[in-house]
């Protein structure tokens, strides 16, 4: 289904802005456009939010009703705040727009063999709520099933914009409620076979050519909080060729018990426990991700990925979350090498001379700018030489 | 860790009919009894990377001149600080060696000099380099003027009225010493750019090693090595006219292209012919003077004596161009990939860091890919000839009643030859019969029978007790035998999952396809389109079967072997330096080969299925 003005999907390959996508809805769409698998899903814009508004009827009504609110009558707040919201939660919707909404979702979940499970999360715009923690806390709703549920909670996010909470915020900030609106995210819920966590440089000594990938099954709390052992490998960033690895014990794995809508932990059998926990194919498309994110965010970069047992391989490795590694990433990017002061100017004497493979390095940045950069240090040739092993 | 052994010499048992051969090779070649206890003190392993079978008497010429001349640029040329030259010695045929260090306490004492010689050849490169081409091109100019012609039944009039007062037979003898000497010459040249070669690219290696812990081997040399090398290129001209035939329409023509003449007579018929037989002889010089072998045997077949190797390359072509493939290298792609790759580790580095990245790669970029391109004007060129002049002189001495095969002279060593012409122009200078016809056959007949004994054993990877670690430079690089190698060797290695062999990871990627064991270069017709390749060791010549099969597996040599350079040329997945792979291994076997990781895995080591043409399926259970 195409993204139109209602709905948009994170991989719709329109312009994502924040003003109808809200802060966490353009940042989806932005990561999945630049290469980084959010879990699939959509937005429903603020035009939607606005359009069932308008067809409400209730603009003018909220305007007037907080209009003179004293912020420090607390009861009065919460009572204007549980009357808007009942409103908003009883006013049919359009159903043009209501059509859009289901469609979308039939859309997302046509994507699955069956039908699965997803969250719906407000979107607010920068100026409309606290903080984005603030918001997320008190309007995402987890584990939803059917189209029912999900427009039901569609409506609840709108409404999360008249809590009293954040009608409190906005009168101590004195932020107009004229043009207020809300985009909600609806997003598939993480299946996990396999996940773990990521890191684009080698954590033992800051070595930025490398690539850490910790694995294990199932959700990946088990991983951060260290009550298994992953499997632990090494890759070299350039060519994602593995450089060690290390099988973790894996002994147990957390799974999603759907009709209870929660975690349960369980053993892992031997055959499993024995082989690494992702394929060639799988670490490969890890270790791109965790590139791609750092190149993405400009800086080594720490990530939280999974393998998602609803989706077909090849497309079922999601990208959870991606942060700055801060540890490393403060020291120089890698040890001083010796570089010696004997120059001899060999890039001087004519690249468009060298033999083949010198030919084409003129070519490269790397070979342009090295002509200009001095030359080769013998006392470093020698000491290559004289080094016990290489 | 307990240091297991090789065995000593003395211990390898002398294959029956072999008995006496250590009196087939000059005295200074074979361990010595009087020697005992210091050769056996030191380590020796065996080269069958360049000498996979046994040597004829004649044929130690290639490895004597190869590794004296390597040593002597170590040791007495560029004074390399802690390497002087390998010694070596043949042992039941096949050439082993021990590299020398220089004791400790001369190190310092070298590095200046060393500094100021490898210095002047870096600052100087493409003048010394543009040097070298003349000076090898006029050995070889000069050897192509030498003959061997039968003498006359009498000296001519002209020489009696000159009054030049010699019979020729010095002509004779002196174009015998000058062959040797030429040869002798270029194998000098071979060496005065190849150790320094590999000293920028181990420069090179160990910065990256350095600033980029436990980067892959791989990324290195991709970093340094030439895309389009000079060793191609006879490859290249074979599909220049493989396209050329297609444009032409005279696909034809190539139907039966064992047959030289008819081939070319058809082809010369057709219409656009001419044009074709034009391109066809100017590739010839000297992109023919190509071996199928490596230069070092006498029964080396070069592209130009056997004009069928090349015709059958072009017709293959022509099948796969008629059947929609691609058959020219992914040159373009190569290109890209490498210089992706050296921007990303460059990327990754700031400041002077990055200043030391550029130079040491440029130098190493500069100076590296005359590792691989000599190879096509000594190897190739320069023995392609040397080895058609000494063939001459063989079959003029068969003439002579010397030896009954054509090509016996190989059967001598190469100063019983001269022996032997002196003994032949004795006999014709003095009107008697020369007693070589008398003397050597039934001695070459038992030669040949002591050769082909030896034969039927493989060499010993490695003789004695291995040192704690290899630290030697060259052997590691252009040997790959590393500690770890060697550990392997002696079954200490680490095991390969599901069993299996473990070698270099010489070229990345993972395929599994069937095994074809290759074990002489006269067995590459068998090799079909997306078999694996398995081989003691690779000839860069065999270019055209690489176009054919899915990967390669080598039982000797490391990251800049032949093999491996030419693998990741042709985007191929090799595992090289195995050490036994093509004893192991049987054609037929379904392989799982991992150039990224170095294993080769036999998915059905039980049912090898001998495939292929002529043979019918069926199983050794």
């Amino acid at each position: 289904m195409e993204s139109n003005q209602y709905v948009q999907f994170f991989d719709g390959g329109i312009e994502p802005k924040l003003e109808t996508l809200g802060g966490k809805g353009a940042s989806l769409v932005i990561m999945t456009s630049a290469g980084m698998p959010v879990p699939p899903g959509f937005v429903v814009t603020t035009a939607a939010f606005d359009e069932f508004m308008a067809a409400a009827g209730i603009i003018q009504e909220i305007h007037d009703l907080l209009d003179g609110l004293d912020p420090e009558d607390v009861a009065q707040v919460e009572k204007v705040s549980a009357g808007i919201r009942a409103d908003i939660c009883s006013k049919p919707v359009p159903e043009g727009l209501r059509a859009q909404t289901l469609a979308a979702y039939e859309a997302l979940m046509g994507r699955f063999d069956t039908p699965v499970p997803v969250a719906v999360r407000s979107s607010a715009t920068a100026e409309d709520l606290p903080d984005a923690s603030f918001a997320g806390q008190q309007d995402t709703y987890l584990w939803l099933e059917g189209a029912k549920a999900v427009t039901e909670h569609i409506r609840q996010c709108w409404a999360s914009l008249f809590t009293s909470r954040a009608i409190l915020y906005r009168l101590k900030n004195s932020i107009p409620n004229e043009g207020l609106s809300m985009a909600v995210v609806v997003q598939k819920m993480v299946n996990s076979k396999v996940s773990g966590v990521a890191m684009t440089l080698d954590p033992a000594n800051g070595d930025r050519s490398k690539i850490t990938i910790d694995s294990s099954y199932g959700v990946g709390e088990m991983v951060v909080s260290g009550q298994v052992t992953p499997d632990n490998i090494l890759l070299d960033k350039v060519t994602l060729a593995v450089v060690s690895e290390h099988l973790g014990d894996k002994h147990a794995e957390l799974v999603p018990d759907r009709s209870a809508h929660t975690l349960v932990e369980r053993e892992v059998e031997e055959e499993r426990r024995a082989r690494r926990s992702l394929n060639d194919a799988e670490l490969a498309a890890v270790a791109a991700m965790a590139k791609r994110a750092e190149k993405h965010y400009k800086c080594p970069q720490d990530i939280e990925w999974a393998l998602d047992a609803d989706l077909p391989d090849g497309e079922n490795l999601l990208l959870l979350q991606s942060r700055p590694e801060t540890v490393h990433s403060s020291k120089p990017a890698a040890p001083k090498a010796a570089t010696g002061g004997w120059a001899a100017a060999l890039g001087a004497t004519g690249a468009g001379q060298a033999p083949a493979g010198g030919t084409q390095a003129g070519g490269t940045p790397a070979g342009g700018t090295s002509a200009g950069a001095g030359g080769f240090s013998l006392g470093s040739i020698t000491a290559s030489l004289l080094k016990a092993s290489i | 860790m307990s240091l297991k052994s090789f065995p000593k010499p003395s211990e390898l048992p002398v294959p029956a009919g072999a008995e006496g051969w250590e009196k087939i090779y000059p005295y200074y070649l074979v361990f010595q009894d009087k020697l005992k206890d210091q050769e056996d003190a030191k380590f020796w392993f065996c080269d069958s990377q360049h000498w996979p079978t046994v040597f004829k008497p004649f044929e130690t010429i290639g490895g004597e001149f190869a590794v004296k001349c390597l040593g002597q640029y170590n040791a007495r040329h560029l004074m390399i600080p802690n390497a002087n030259g390998i010694e070596f010695r043949i042992h039941l045929g096949y050439l082993y060696m021990s590299p020398i260090p220089v004791p400790e306490e001369q190190i310092a004492a070298r590095v200046p000099l060393f500094e100021q010689r490898v210095g002047h050849y870096f600052q100087n490169w493409e003048e010394l380099l543009k040097q070298w081409h003349v000076k090898v091109r006029g050995t070889i100019d000069e050897m192509e003027t030498l003959s061997f012609n039968k003498l006359p039944d009498m000296v001519p009039m002209d020489d009696i009225t000159t009054g030049k007062a010699m019979d020729g037979s010095e002509v004779l003898l002196e174009n015998y010493d000058r062959l040797i000497q030429l040869a002798y010459q270029n194998w000098q040249y071979h060496f005065e750019f190849l150790n320094l070669g590999y000293i920028a690219y181990l420069d090179f290696f160990n910065f990256c090693k350095e600033v980029f812990p436990n980067i892959p081997d791989q990324s290195i040399a991709t970093m340094v090595q030439g895309v389009d090398m000079e060793l191609f290129r006879p490859d290249d001209e074979l599909k220049g006219l493989a396209t050329l035939a297609v444009e032409l329409g005279i696909q034809s023509a190539f139907s039966n292209t064992d047959d030289v003449e008819a081939t070319l007579a058809a082809v010369a018929a057709a219409p656009g012919g001419d044009r074709w037989i034009r391109q066809y002889k100017d590739a010839q010089d000297p992109w023919f003077n190509f071996t199928v072998g490596n230069g070092f045997y006498g029964h080396d077949k070069y592209w130009k004596d056997h004009q069928e190797i090349p015709l059958g390359y072009i017709a293959d072509y022509i099948r796969r161009l008629d059947e929609g493939q691609q058959i020219m290298r992914p040159t373009g792609e190569l290109i890209a990939e490498k210089e992706r790759i050296v921007e990303e580790y460059r990327d990754l580095l700031e400041g002077d860091t990055q200043a030391a990245f550029d130079a040491k790669r440029q130098l190493a970029a500069t100076a590296y890919p005359y590792v691989e391109n000599h190879n096509f004007y000594i190897e190739h060129w320069t023995m392609g000839v040397f080895w058609r002049k000494v063939r001459e002189l063989s079959r003029m001495m068969q003439a002579e009643g010397f030896w009954t095969e054509p090509d016996d002279l190989l059967y001598l060593n190469r100063n019983e030859v001269r022996d032997a012409l002196f003994d032949l122009v004795t006999g014709w200078g003095v009107g008697a019969a020369p007693i070589g016809p008398t003397y050597w056959p039934q001695e070459i007949e038992r030669r040949r029978g002591i050769v082909d004994a030896l034969k039927t054993a493989r060499p010993a990877p490695a003789l004695n007790t291995p040192p704690a670690s290899i630290t030697e430079p060259f052997t590691r690089m252009l040997w790959g035998i590393t500690t770890e190698q060697v550990q392997q060797w002696l079954g200490a290695g680490e095991e390969v999952e599901g069993g299996g062999l473990r070698g270099m990871a010489a070229s990345p990627g993972v395929v599994e396809g069937i095994a074809r064991v290759i074990h002489d270069s006269d067995q590459l017709a068998e090799v079909q389109q997306g078999e694996i390749l398995v081989a003691t060791v690779t000839a860069p010549s065999w270019g055209p079967i690489f176009g054919k099969i899915k990967a390669t597996v080598t039982d000797i040599g490391g990251m800049m072997s032949h093999a491996a350079i030419v693998c990741r040329e042709y985007g191929l997945p090799a595992v090289t330096g195995t050490g036994s792979a093509s004893t192991t291994i049987k054609t037929g076997q379904r392989l799982r080969v991992d150039g990224t990781k170095g294993t080769v895995q036999i998915l059905d080591a039980d049912e090898p299925a001998i495939t292929g043409p002529g043979a019918h399926s069926h199983s050794h259970a």
